[in-house]
């Protein structure tokens, strides 16, 4: 009964003056919080946010608990979290889709409808064949893509316009040939291109190492290069393509908490922290390292500038290639 | 080796082991009631298996499914109403031997027998499965594509009743499959503006509708009379030995050509127990006592519904193709899981398979002694009044359709397919062609659109590939060989009507 009476004074508050927010926020967090998936549970993105939430909680003193909203690539889940009330108690873990679905023409909403509250992961792009392919590194199979005629070799990792799909296209434009070179087959994610690859579906994938790392170990796929400006901890034999091929292209997934647009400060402020103390935690450490998942940190002013930047250089090759709508 | 060793530790914990037990006591219940099938105890079950890790919620379904075959011989036994589908074909017989003073000895050799017959099938999918990945490593798209339309083309000729009914249902299927965004091209279908939609028809309450909500729409349109049994007295497994050393090779026909039943997509537990009937009537030296209070039949059937079981998760796990409804809903709760059926599952997840199979092996060993305790129980578990029962199963079906995705898109999607589920067999329509059409429409479309693209557009690409070409024929053969069939025989009473 109190805390129904002390919402509705909130409310008042609100109603009659905008800054109200500040009697709110001297009680936030006061109950559960929810940290909207836009991606399937069990996933790379589902177990990130399991982790970061766990950490959180502890710090936050109330419940944070993990909701999926599964579907339409991505939009329904970021869609959830966009039209939440911002309040503080609905958050969620964008991807790096954000930056893409709207020049696809699958949603309007950009990075700019929320509120970042920090970017807490990236993962470079790769380049695989499988153990039987007769490419040995990046260098060979770039020189064959280029020698052969446009659409003799196939790739996939992702779906139509994908993240890794864009990784292809720019690497191919960025190598001086036609976006489409190689030509891309949709699949639902990495572990079915990857299959694909193994089975001599498709030539070669270009999702991140961290997803191939099982079929790696297993022998069946061979690791030619990743997009990144620097090797990674957990493949260090594997070159980036700046020491295979020379060429400046680097591309990566990225997740990051994300919040609906205008929340109170205060209440921003309190859950920038909590997101800066949990990528900080040794819980989060030891899981991302043990996954091989990228760690990197960006408060809410360099993210924000990063997912602009971002979503430019999307804008550019998506158009280029084709993927873009309108 | 350790990998082995992991799956023992996975399995062999006090959490593990109490939901196997759990579920065990839940599929014993569920199955022992007339009309609620083995499907709709899985479909109860998944909202509950959010909240585990991957093994105990597969565990879970695996052990419910597993006694909710044998249980569906109990009320069929003692009261002529088979409590699963699956105990149909041979339900005059235990009836009979009710009436004969003798239901310990039927429901004896269901439970035993159906137990043997539960090992033998995971026998066969603990050493097929592997092997079979081993080659489905080597599929691509082309063979993918081929494989689910022979899948969906057995669902619909083995389905019982007309092969018409079942295309209706298949067609059920294929049109909710086409709902939403995840096509390859990522185009909105049929989505109205709706977000929710977006996603597809959700799975997981279509299921629960189809198969639990239709059930409550049943009870409350056509309620059944309550008939209370006579307690089982006697002895339960003493006769069991002497019937298996009698029986041998009924048991091992019945449990191997279940466990191959049941691997065919589509063909469940149901059609086996039928199958394997008709075949030992046919093979028997007293095929005029079928039916009459015989045991033989019990025997080779009830081994054949069990085997079925195991072999429906051959196709599921090596190729995400479900052998039938229950293993449908499974490949759901694994890809939710994280755990992808496929070839590569071997890879990625080994030891969570082989805890699999040591799960599948404890379920049915498990089931003697459980099976004996719900014998001697049944009629007392039989009286529980329907008006109680149905009330809990619409609270399950409305808070598992809404906790799948935490939206009251669910529920809605559960509602208005189980009015569909209750339309479609009030007409006779079976509803596992339209499971498989949910589950097999979009891997049908993403595999023949990436062949397409692959093949630059000629449907030559189909048969370019030596086991792509193969199966190709064989489909196209399933397809054929009716018409044919039926044009020779016309042909030939031409000819003789001629003569």
């Amino acid at each position: 009964m109190k805390r129904r009476e002390f919402l509705a004074a909130g409310a008042a508050a609100g109603a009659v003056a905008a800054s109200g927010s500040s009697a709110w926020a001297k009680d936030y967090p006061s109950r559960p919080i929810q940290l909207i998936v836009p991606w399937a549970a069990g996933g790379g993105t589902d177990a990130v946010a399991r982790i970061l939430g766990s950490v959180m909680q502890k710090d936050l003193g109330v419940p944070v608990n993990v909701v999926n909203r599964t579907g339409g690539s991505g939009v329904v889940g970021h869609d959830a979290i966009a039209r939440a009330k911002p309040d503080g108690y609905t958050i969620g873990l964008a991807t790096v889709e954000i930056g893409m679905l709207h020049w696809q023409g699958l949603t309007k909403l950009t990075y700019a409808d929320y509120d970042i509250l920090g970017v807490v992961n990236q993962d470079p792009a790769g380049i695989t064949v499988s153990a039987d392919s007769k490419y040995k590194t990046a260098e060979e199979l770039i020189a064959a893509i280029k020698k052969q005629p446009k659409g003799s070799f196939t790739a996939s990792g992702t779906g139509q316009g994908g993240i890794w799909n864009v990784a292809l296209d720019g690497l191919m434009m960025d190598q001086g040939m036609p976006a489409d070179q190689v030509t891309w087959i949709p699949s639902q994610g990495a572990a079915p291109g990857l299959t694909d690859m193994v089975a001599g579906g498709v030539s070669m994938v270009t999702a991140s190492l961290p997803e191939a790392q099982a079929m790696i170990e297993a022998g069946r796929v061979r690791a030619l290069a990743t997009m990144a400006s620097k090797r990674l901890d957990k493949f260090p034999d594997v070159p980036t393509i700046k020491e295979a091929l020379g060429s400046d292209w680097t591309m990566a997934a990225w997740r990051g908490v994300f919040a609906p647009k205008g929340l109170p400060d205060p209440v921003k402020a309190v859950l920038v922290k909590a997101v800066d103390e949990a990528y900080h935690s040794d819980d989060y450490k030891k899981f991302m390292t043990s996954r091989g998942l990228g760690m990197i940190y960006m408060p809410p002013k360099d993210a924000e500038a990063f997912a602009a930047k971002a979503d430019a250089s999307f804008g550019k090759v998506m158009k280029a290639a084709g993927l873009a709508k309108g | 080796m350790s990998v082995y060793l992991d799956a023992l530790q996975l399995v062999f914990q006090p959490y593990v082991l109490a939901v196997i037990f759990g579920s065990a006591m839940f599929g014993m219940f569920v199955g022992a009631i007339p009309g609620l099938s083995a499907t709709l105890a899985t479909a109860l079950l998944v909202p509950l298996t959010f909240f585990m890790d991957p093994v105990p919620a597969i565990a879970s379904i695996v052990t419910a499914t597993a006694m909710a075959i044998f249980s569906g011989d109990i009320s069929g036994t003692l009261l002529r109403i088979p409590g699963t589908p699956a105990s149909a074909a041979y339900v005059d017989d235990g009836y009979r031997m009710t009436l004969a003073g003798k239901s310990s000895e039927a429901l004896g050799a269901s439970l035993f027998f159906s137990s043997l017959g539960g090992i033998f099938g995971t026998i066969v999918l603990t050493v097929a499965a592997p092997q079979l990945a081993n080659i489905a490593l080597k599929f691509s798209s082309f063979e993918y594509f081929w494989l689910v339309l022979l899948g969906l083309s057995c669902a619909v000729f083995v389905s019982p009743g007309s092969a018409t009914l079942g295309l209706v249902s298949l067609f059920v299927g294929l049109c909710a499959a086409l709902v939403g965004q995840n096509n390859p091209t990522g185009e909105a279908r049929y989505t109205f503006g709706s977000v929710e939609l977006m996603a597809g028809i959700q799975f997981i309450p279509a299921m629960i509708g189809l198969f639990a909500m239709s059930e409550v729409f049943r009870y409350y349109v056509h309620p059944a009379a309550k008939r209370a049994p006579q307690a089982v007295r006697g002895s339960i497994l003493r006769k069991q030995f002497a019937n298996l050393r009698r029986y041998p090779w009924q048991a091992l026909r019945g449990a191997s050509l279940g466990t191959a039943v049941g691997a065919l997509p589509g063909a469940g537990a149901d059609i086996a127990a039928w199958i394997s009937y008709a075949v030992s009537k046919k093979m028997s030296r007293t095929p005029q006592k079928y039916g009459t209070g015989h045991v033989e039949g019990i025997i080779e059937a009830g081994a054949s519904n069990n085997g079925a079981v195991s072999g429906a998760w051959i196709p599921a796990l090596v190729f995400g193709i479900p052998g039938d409804s229950i293993t449908a809903i499974v490949i759901g709760v694994l890809y939710v899981k994280g755990v992808n059926p496929g070839p590569t599952i071997f890879i990625m997840h080994p030891q969570v398979i082989y805890a699999v199979f040591i799960v599948f092996f404890l379920a049915n060993l498990v089931m003697l002694p459980l099976g004996w305790v719900m014998i001697r129980m049944a009629s007392r578990v039989l009286s529980v009044p329907q008006n109680i029962l149905m009330p809990v199963i619409l609270l399950f079906c409305i808070t598992g359709s809404f906790a799948i995705n935490n939206s009251v898109a669910g529920i809605l999607i559960m509602l208005v397919f189980g009015a569909i589920g209750f339309v479609m067999e009030e007409n006779d329509i079976p509803l596992a062609p339209a499971i498989l059409g949910i589950v097999l429409g979009p891997m049908l479309e993403r595999n023949f659109v990436t062949s397409m693209i692959k093949a630059h557009g000629s449907p030559l690409g189909f048969f370019e590939r030596p086991i792509a070409a193969g199966l190709g024929v064989a489909v196209i053969a399933i397809w054929l060989l009716p018409v044919l069939l039926r044009r020779l025989t016309r042909a030939r009473r031409v000819v003789k009507q001629g003569a």
